[in-house]
């Protein structure tokens, strides 16, 4: 992760930026939607998802509050949202930025980072930021030379979550 | 109608004097307890002062010496540390100067800590070492001559161990830690604090828009477990017929739900009734992996949820352990300080296998968002609506333990406990 990307040519460092902000786009309006079911589909079938606080990050400690191998479990958790948890309505809404790619090996992985942030409305309150972290990315490309995330961690600084907290971001 | 009265911040702001327990046996509660601030402000003297044990850290959070972590006790904070003389130490995180909460990173290694005011300077042991200026400048100023060092030390508290977890008391009264856990919640503790060398996985943190005793009330109702948790019906985690037990003190401020996770249970149509909305006929895991119990314990239980009177929960769900401390911030809100771990020597399958089971718990659990979402919807009862008191009456005949899960006998054993500290 200390690659900073300067060794790709600008020209394909354009084009990746520009992929992964479309893809990003894709990714933050389905769950801005909580479209549940649209989400592991932007992971490959072995991929790795965590989120995580810094201080763990930091720390190097493996937890997460969501920590996902492989497509089954992320069909568990997407069935668990929608069928057995328990949860007052929400809104939220994601904003992906400054997005950075460090690296492009030959195997055909892409490195890349990004900021997020996420705000939260509950009914009857006003809205708040929720969370604020960055993405860490490994992408690859599929057999449709769509890009898929063979890993996301998420890592939030805001380490006191409010309440709970339902949704993947 | 109780005689009580609401601000609009939804504190009770009556006199305590003016707050009468529901008259009769111990099955209602008054909205008072978790919305006034002076009931906080009694809790802080009586209970978290008072002849109470407070978890602070677990010595695997403090490997070395010099090591040290910020903590609470109830919401003072407080600083645990790791001496020269391998002494575990508590003291106030609070400048005995002009009180400043000095110490600001929530862990880490020293040899003295230095006030970044006026550079007040204490060692691991809490000890004022240094005062600058102390003699003043060219003869100007400075402390008066009879000022002591040792008379401006941040206050103290007693430390007691049990098993690689370190508790505190302010009180000088408090009985040993062994005598305050007492012979029941003691065989549940040392289960999953067996002297085995933790290894500590991480932290979460979340703060829940409910009172601190709402979390208590909550593992001491096994009730709930079998309605608003879907997800432990509808994957045989847990169901109202299996082996289950609440398992008390004689006091009735601790309790231990356990449950023995029954893979043969039969699920006929009189519970799939009862549980209504809770059980979600025909859908499987995906990943049958996920709630594989590992045997590692030497207990009937696959399930054990202790709550450690005032701030500790033990927590082993199948093969995810962890403890939470729970700081009250205010009358509305609790902060809980997650430590998830493991134990030295696991095996790497065994941590990600700990990791998968990870997601049953925390504030994004399958089970945790359930409980936080119900425990904020609690705290807006308490503080909207008209004020009243709740109602615990299920399985009379028993206070304290019970071996069923539709059961509040361990609610109203802790509040006959908490009336008698609180004198209400």
């Amino acid at each position: 992760m200390s690659k900073t990307g300067v060794s790709i040519p600008a020209e394909q460092r354009r084009a990746l930026r520009f992929d992964i902000e479309e893809f990003n786009i894709k990714y933050s309006a389905v769950l801005d939607a909580q479209d549940v079911q649209s989400w592991p589909s932007f992971f490959t079938d072995d991929a790795f998802y965590r989120i995580t606080a810094k201080e763990n990050y930091d720390q190097g400690l493996p937890v997460g509050l969501v920590w996902l191998q492989g497509k089954s479990m992320f069909l568990d958790r997407v069935a668990a949202i929608e069928n057995t948890m328990v949860f007052a309505p929400r809104y939220l809404r994601h904003f992906v930025t400054n997005i950075q790619v460090k690296d492009c090996n030959d195997a055909g992985e892409i490195s890349a980072e990004a900021n997020y942030l996420v705000v939260e409305t509950l009914m009857e309150d006003s809205t708040k930021i929720f969370q604020a972290g960055i993405y860490q990315d490994i992408f690859v490309s599929d057999e449709d030379e769509k890009l898929k995330l063979k890993s996301r961690d998420c890592i939030y600084d805001s380490l006191l979550i409010p309440n709970d907290m339902v949704f993947p971001v | 109608m109780p005689d009580t009265r609401v601000a609009n911040d939804g504190s009770n702001c009556i006199a305590l004097d003016g707050m009468h327990w529901p008259d009769g046996d111990l099955s209602r509660i008054p909205d008072w307890i978790y919305t006034s601030a002076e009931i906080l402000d009694r809790e802080r003297e009586r209970i978290f002062l008072g002849k109470c044990w407070n978890f602070v850290a677990l010595e695997a959070e403090l490997p070395k010496i010099g090591c040290y972590k910020r903590s609470y006790i109830g919401d003072f904070p407080v600083i645990v540390t790791r001496t020269e003389e391998d002494v575990f130490k508590v003291f106030e995180n609070r400048c005995a100067h002009r009180g400043v909460e000095f110490c600001r990173e929530l862990h880490g290694e020293t040899n003295e800590f230095i006030c970044p005011y006026h550079h007040w300077t204490y060692n691991l042991s809490g000890e004022l070492i240094s005062v600058p200026f102390r003699r003043g400048d060219k003869g100007k100023g400075g402390m008066p001559k009879d000022f002591v060092l040792g008379d401006h030390n941040p206050k103290q508290f007693r430390v007691a161990r049990r098993h690689g977890v370190i508790f505190a008391t302010f009180s000088q009264d408090t009985e040993s830690l062994e005598d305050y856990l007492g012979p029941e919640t003691m065989e549940q503790f040392d289960v999953v604090f067996s002297g085995r060398e933790l290894q500590i996985l991480g932290y979460y943190k979340n703060r829940l828009n409910g009172n601190w005793k709402l979390y208590h009330e909550n593992l001491k109702d096994p009730y709930h477990a079998t309605l608003l948790h879907v997800y432990l019906a509808t994957f045989r985690l847990m169901v109202a017929g299996q082996k289950s037990a609440m398992i008390c003190d004689s006091k009735g401020r601790h309790a231990t739900a356990a449950s023995a996770k029954d893979d043969a249970i039969e699920i006929d149509d009189d519970l799939v009734d009862e549980m209504k909305g809770a059980f979600r006929v025909g859908m499987d895991l995906n990943d049958e992996e996920f709630t594989r119990y590992v045997p590692e314990f030497d207990s009937p239980w696959t399930v054990t949820m202790s709550t450690i009177w005032p701030n500790l929960i033990v927590q082993r769900e199948l093969n995810t352990l962890g403890i939470r401390h729970i700081v009250p911030r205010g009358p509305h809100a609790l902060d809980m300080y997650w430590t998830m771990f493991g134990f030295v020597g696991d095996s790497e399958e065994m941590t990600r296998h700990r990791m998968k089971q990870g997601n049953l718990m925390g504030p994004s659990g399958y089970l945790g968002v359930d409980d936080n979402e119900a425990i904020k919807f609690l705290q807006d009862g308490f503080k909207n609506s008209i004020p009243s008191e709740g109602v615990v009456k299920l399985d009379p005949e028993n206070e304290g333990g019970t071996d069923t899960l539709i059961s509040e006998a361990s609610i109203r054993s802790l509040y006959r406990h908490y009336r008698e500290v609180m004198d209400l």
